[in-house]
């Protein structure tokens, strides 16, 4: 053993690689992208990692290798396992044969994500077992008992943090890797009465699936990450939480008086629900709030323990009206409701203070020198004055939605636009239908949606942004930038070739920081009929170095503002009136030089 | 010992660093050591924060509003906006450089740092403002502001935690090439 201050998104990478993991695949998305990210820095021979094209992807491919007996892991975010939901679903049926967890993170708020769906009832729906971490301690512990369950039960199982235990950090204690276990697959053996779903199959293993979640159920009650805390002697209250939020209650309830402090449930398998503690829990109590965010699932497994058991306790949480449905819980939020609940004192409120000045508010915005940018801005030129619906898709070019751009009129989901362009187009014949999606998104789930629109002859232009890079979620490699995580060098499949192959006639490749010729593309390739393209090509800033900064003269400009006003780029700023460039942001992408009427910006030679 | 540390800025300043220099600066004596950072959407020009618990008995990695002993603000509007977290008599060291958003450009808002450092003034008991942009350009970097704040941090003695904690931890923090740099603008006191 040793200590490290670890992240929980590089804990849960370790705990798998001490149980002797052998494949880790999985999708980027925050929270969850730095899991995978660490097992291909810290992995040894003996362990595959890759970054697959889509989450579905990585589940089939962990799924192969779990029928081979080894030891795998899937990594993706909530809305990822919407993706790899067709595979797990029915693998919930036929099971594995190596220990397979599939590791998604959810984020409540939600901070960067489409949706506050909760991975807990998604293991409710699917019947698999699901961990639920409560720190970044916990969450490697899990990962690894996770395995030791999958292994036993031959089946995958969940383990599910949100973002405040992924992306924590904590020094905690880890294992040196002399005490890791080593596990060697034993292969596939063929059995197609075990590998092939039929029927028959799915009937036989759902009976069996019903049966081990009943052991489970009595199994989880003497797991350790379920426990009961004893409160003040004779206290009738209780208080049930998962996950952060039983951090934040342990925390709280450490400023309630010791009198009136509850006896604390903590549930750290809410699937299937360890009801023989529960039932011990509840034992003496009249009533009981339940912390925790996203779905109100511990409060239902409680009213469940509680109708069934034919006790009379109130149950409070999220459905009876007590506590917020949506968003994160806080510290602050749960010791509110816990003095209200355990009819503590309130808190003494500091005396009302000077009220502050305006703050500026911070959305997220494009980066300075971001080719995005430029492309969006080179369409909305092109385009001015026609009727026009601009499909976004998810990745940093969401962020095209803000003023001044305002080029993002719809996002639903991954590769979502080109559908969404095309449905538009069937309706509205005299509008221009126009679809952005990112290159890493293009192979995650824009491929089948251009075929699509091929095959039924919509109408509509598709627009590439290729930054040669996953951008939002932290550059990670993908099929088109020929990098593996396994640090190959392979060949780079081509955007440009994958829409000739489909059948598009009109593919065009343009560098979107050249202005003029960009607008000029763009007009002439949308005048065109079917379904055609444009490949914006230019590389994240992040991943280039920058070039020349640039400066404006002060003398020339004759502050129009039109950089500010039609680009919203973060280096332009106004200074007393003066437009000025920040040095420490500027990138030299020359766009803001290319469209000022006086030519006042250039670069600075220093 | 047991301190609440808040950091703040705008995405892209180098909050994160900062807070993990700390991290392992407490861990050199023992000291256990949470944290939570804004990871994601919000990097791209965002608020964002780090929350460091140091101590024994911390359950969360998010502070209570109110319980923090020192918030360092790397941009002096993130530090008003972070206040509410401050303990009563606690610390604020402050960069009194704004950096104005892309949206108060657009809107006419006349976004200045001498306003938030004017109220920070009226508010703050202990608080240390820091000239980020002419620390910086003193060191001929833009990128070291996070360890002059840093430094600033320390010699306010509120963290328990001393310039030689954090220049003991540093080369294994930031890449070879760039420790020189980094430790001159810790030590530098401009």
């Amino acid at each position: 053993m040793h200590k490290e201050f670890i992240m929980g998104n590089a804990a849960i990478a370790m705990g798998a690689l001490a149980s002797g993991v052998n494949l880790v695949a999985g999708y980027p998305g925050t929270p969850s992208s730095e899991v995978l990210e660490t097992v291909a820095k810290k992995r040894k021979a003996g362990t595959y990692v890759e970054w697959s094209v889509n989450e579905k992807s990585a589940m089939e491919v962990a799924a192969g290798a779990a029928y081979a007996g080894a030891r795998v892991m899937v990594t993706m975010k909530q809305v990822g396992l919407n993706v790899a939901s067709d595979p797990l679903m029915s693998l919930e049926y036929v099971g594995v044969k190596g220990g397979m967890v599939v590791l998604v993170a959810d984020d409540p708020g939600p901070i960067s994500s489409q949706t506050e769906q909760d991975t807990r009832t998604f293991a409710m729906f699917s019947k698999l077992p699901c961990f639920d971490p409560s720190a970044v301690a916990e969450a490697y512990q899990m990962v690894q008992d996770a395995f030791a369950l999958s292994e036993k039960y031959g089946t995958p199982v969940f383990l599910r943090p949100t973002t405040r235990v992924c992306h924590a950090y904590a020094s905690i204690d880890l294992k040196d890797e002399s005490e890791y276990q080593v596990h060697r697959p034993e292969g596939f053996v063929k059995d197609s009465k075990r590998w092939v779903i039929f029927p028959r199959l799915s009937f036989a293993n759902h009976a069996k699936i019903e049966l081990r979640n009943d052991e489970l159920r009595a199994e989880f009650a003497s797991y350790e990450g379920n426990r009961i805390t004893l409160g003040a002697n004779g206290i009738r209250k209780g208080v049930v939480a998962g996950g952060i939020s039983y951090a934040y209650v342990q925390d709280a309830i450490e400023k309630l008086p010791a009198e009136v402090r509850p006896r604390l449930l903590k549930i750290g398998t809410p699937f299937p629900f360890p009801e023989p503690l529960a039932l011990e829990f509840l034992e003496g109590l009249d009533e009981i709030m339940c912390f925790e965010e996203l779905d109100p699932v511990l409060e239902r497994a409680m009213n469940y323990v509680v109708g069934h058991n034919l006790l009379k306790i109130k149950v409070l949480g999220k459905i009876s009206g007590n506590l917020p449905r949506s968003g994160e819980n806080s510290i602050d939020g749960v010791l509110k409701s816990l003095r209200e609940f355990t009819m503590a004192p309130a808190q003494e409120c500091a005396g009302t203070e000077l009220a502050p000045p305006q703050l500026p508010v911070r959305p997220p915005v494009l980066c300075a020198g971001c080719p995005h940018r430029a492309s969006f801005y080179a369409v909305k030129r092109a385009m001015a004055g026609k009727k026009t619906i601009f499909c976004g898709d998810i990745g940093c070019y969401t962020l095209g939605n803000a003023q001044p751009l305002d080029m993002c009129d719809t996002c639903l989901c991954m590769g979502a636009g080109l559908g969404i362009a095309q449905g538009v187009g069937h309706i509205e014949p005299d509008t221009e239908c126009f679809a952005f999606v990112g290159d890493s998104t293009f192979f995650a789930s824009a491929i089948t949606g251009v075929v699509n629109a091929v095959y039924n002859q919509a109408r509509m232009t598709l627009v590439v942004l290729d930054n040669s890079t996953t951008a939002m979620t932290g550059h990670q490699p993908h099929p088109g930038t020929g990098k593996t995580m396994m640090g190959e060098v392979v060949a780079k499949i081509s955007i440009e070739q994958v829409l000739k192959g489909i059948g598009l006639t009109v593919v065009e490749t343009v560098d979107p920081l050249e202005h003029a010729k960009a607008v000029e593309t763009v007009k002439r390739v949308a005048a065109e009929p079917g379904v055609k393209a444009i490949i914006f090509k230019s590389p994240c800033i992040a991943i280039v170095p920058p070039h020349e900064k640039h400066t404006v003269d002060s003398g020339k400009c004759v502050k129009c503002k039109r950089c500010i006003k039609e680009l919203g780029c973060p280096a332009l700023y106004l200074s007393s009136g003066e437009v000025r460039i920040d040095p420490s942001l500027c990138t030299g992408c020359t766009l803001c030089a290319q469209i000022c009427p006086t030519h006042a910006i250039g670069a600075c030679h220093e | 010992m047991n301190k609440n540390i808040v950091l703040c800025g705008v995405g892209g300043q180098g909050t994160v660093l900062a807070s993990k220099l700390l991290a392992a600066a407490a861990m050199q004596h023992g000291i256990p050591v949470m944290s939570a950072e804004t990871i994601g959407m919000a990097q791209r020009g965002g608020s964002v924060f780090s929350n460091i618990r140091l101590g024994e008995g911390v359950h969360s990695p998010m502070i209570e509003k109110g319980t923090a002993d020192l918030i360092l603000g790397f941009e002096p509007g993130e530090a008003v906006r972070m206040l509410p977290f401050l303990k009563p008599g606690g610390t604020v060291v402050t960069n009194s450089c704004a950096v104005v958003p892309a949206s108060a450009s657009l809107s006419g808002f006349d976004y200045r740092g001498e306003t938030m450092v004017g109220y920070l003034r009226k508010t703050v008991q202990k608080l240390v403002v820091v000239d980020g942009v002419t620390a910086c350009s003193a060191l001929g970097s833009p990128r070291v502001l996070n360890m002059v704040l840093l430094g600033a941090a320390v010699r306010t003695g509120e963290l328990g935690l001393s310039l030689e904690d954090l220049l003991a931890v540093l080369p294994s923090q930031v890449r070879p090439q760039f420790v020189d740099l980094n430790q001159k603008a810790l030590t530098s006191d401009l």
